[in-house]
């Protein structure tokens, strides 16, 4: 759906010229929830910007659906930015607009009859569950409320791709979750292709089925979420993915194991139970999980028993629950 | 208080400084808000950058702005004798009124324009908009309460202007004040000149205010 190559982008300032994207490739297929990771600075808001061109790359292709991004005159351009909808963190509603009417404002840009307008603005403001607040101004909504307006207008004109620019990041925890539920939803039902830049980990837990983590301008490392979440291979992976890495590398002792829950395993006490079955006592050093429609999703770091026979009871009961872990590697 | 006839003179005044400040200020925004929109899209931060262009307008703005308004009627007589076809009266003092405010109704509408939120123009850019659509469907309708608030000093910096006009010729309470309370030293002429011209300013500035706030759908 998306291919990106060998994309740089360098802005120029007095202090000369910066590198904010360097050499970056991705792909990124239909159907989708394609997570990028990094901390501020990393180059993720550039990177979003090149994918409708909203920044233009220094060098580099970007491939949408078979077109060349660069190739396209002005109008083409503005076209094909009508099939990729885009929302931010600051929301970015027009506040003199009411909800319904900055829903239409897409279907204006692309000559919608107004009718058709109405009725296809009105049945997105059901689909975000707004369906009360279509006279609402933005200032008279919650900011959960006014990204899931923005949310409804950009998928105002069918697009293929949504790009999501730390959507939640001006959010609490509460309404990220339920916003994120609502992206994932749409992934599900109008098969819509995401993308999802963010600094935050439980973002790319709780949604996406690929994530590429982005340091300094570049992809250090791309893969599904759970190769990328078992066997992190960058620093800034791991740093990202275990933020109290350092800390718990103090308390380990001998082995560890770190367990992911991805949410295929319904929710059931794992770790009373495994400890029950194999008759070993497992330590919990660290664990960062939540429920989310009755799965569970995160991960947990156990201290395993000294002795052999216990380690293997536990592996092979793990095995057999097709729970995903991994054993650490113990610096003492 | 004062002689007959001069009730009618103060009233025909007011009339004549109403038609001059508001005819001028609509011409001053037809030209106005167009070289208002060039001036903030045309910069280098804008939505559709022409830094030379934007350079050019901005100078002769700036050299419009630095003559003090009195001096410019003087100077621009022969341009107002072209127009009108005579320096004197109120439709005469229009042209002058509106080359003067024009800059500076300009400078107005490219700062309230430049209050939009980058995000919000980023937005609509992503939709697919183009700088046409995002003129007139973003910037100036998010930027309105502004512009309104801009429209009332406009108003009443015209205002101001028309009555200086009374001295060279130019019609209206100025006119009144100039030939009465000033050659002829009928000082309650002069006060009653100068009340009305604050009550006028009054009301347009506060009927001002109100529509912006009105219209305003930020804050409730």
């Amino acid at each position: 759906m998306i291919r990106l190559r060998h994309l740089t982008k360098t802005f120029e300032t007095s202090q000369g010229d910066i590198e904010v994207l360097r050499d970056v490739s991705l792909d990124i297929n239909a159907g989708e929830i394609f997570g990028i990771i990094g901390l501020s600075g990393a180059g993720k808001s550039t990177l979003i910007r090149c994918i409708n061109f909203l920044e233009k790359p220094t060098d580099g292709e970007i491939i949408f659906d078979g077109m060349n991004m660069g190739d396209l005159s002005r109008k083409e351009l503005l076209n094909v930015r009508q099939s990729m909808g885009m929302i931010f963190q600051s929301f970015n509603l027009l506040s003199q607009r009411t909800a319904l009417k900055n829903i239409l404002y897409p279907l204006e840009i692309a000559n919608v009859p107004s009718e058709d307008a109405l009725e296809r603005a009105k049945e997105l403001l059901g689909i975000v569950g707004l369906s009360d607040k279509a006279n609402a101004y933005p200032s008279q909504l919650s900011g959960g409320q006014q990204q899931r307006v923005a949310i409804a207008r950009a998928l105002a004109t069918n697009p293929k791709v949504l790009l999501c620019d730390e959507v939640t990041s001006a959010l609490d925890p509460n309404t990220t979750s339920s916003i994120l539920q609502l992206l994932q939803n749409i992934n599900r039902t109008f098969k819509v292709t995401i993308v999802v830049i963010t600094h935050e980990m439980k973002v790319i837990e709780q949604i996406c089925t690929q994530v590429a983590v982005i340091n300094e301008g570049k992809i250090v490392e791309t893969g599904n979420v759970k190769d990328v979440f078992l066997r992190p291979q960058s620093e800034i992976a791991k740093q990202l993915i275990l933020p109290k890495g350092s800390e718990i590398h103090n308390m380990i002792g001998k082995r560890c194991l770190r367990i992911i829950f991805d949410g295929n395993s319904a929710f059931e006490p794992i770790i009373s139970n495994m400890a029950l079955e194999c008759r070993a006592v497992v330590n919990i050093l660290y664990a960062n999980t939540k429920i989310i429609d009755n799965k569970a999703f995160g991960e947990m770091l156990l201290q395993l028993p000294d002795d052999d026979m216990s380690i293997e009871r536990i592996l092979a009961y793990l095995d057999d629950k097709e729970i995903y872990y991994k054993e650490e590697e113990m610096n003492v | 208080m004062f002689e007959q006839g001069m009730y009618e003179l103060l009233a025909k005044g007011i009339v004549e400084s109403l038609y001059m400040t508001v005819s001028s200020t609509l011409f001053a925004y037809i030209f106005g808000l167009p070289l208002g929109v060039l001036l903030c899209v045309t910069d280098s931060g804008g939505i559709f950058p022409i830094p030379i262009i934007n350079k050019v307008f901005g100078f002769l703005i700036n050299l419009l702005r630095s003559v003090p308004f009195l001096i410019l009627l003087v100077f621009i007589l022969p341009f107002t004798r072209m127009i009108i076809g005579t320096t004197i009266g109120s439709t005469a003092t229009i042209v002058p009124l509106v080359v003067a405010s024009t800059p500076f109704v300009a400078r107005m509408v490219e700062s309230s324009l430049k209050e939009v939120g980058s995000g919000v123009i980023e937005a609509a850019q992503s939709m697919g908009s183009s700088v046409f659509q995002i003129i007139y469907k973003v910037l100036i309708p998010e930027a309105k309460p502004s512009l309104l608030i801009g429209g009332a000093i406009a108003i009443t910096t015209i205002l101001g202007y028309s009555a200086m006009a009374g001295f060279v010729g130019g019609g209206g309470l100025g006119a009144i004040a100039v030939n009465y309370g000033y050659y002829r030293y009928q000082q309650n002429v002069m006060t009653v000149t100068v009340l009305l011209l604050v009550i006028v300013v009054q009301v347009f500035q506060e009927v001002g205010t109100r529509v912006a706030r009105l219209s305003d759908k930020r804050a409730n």
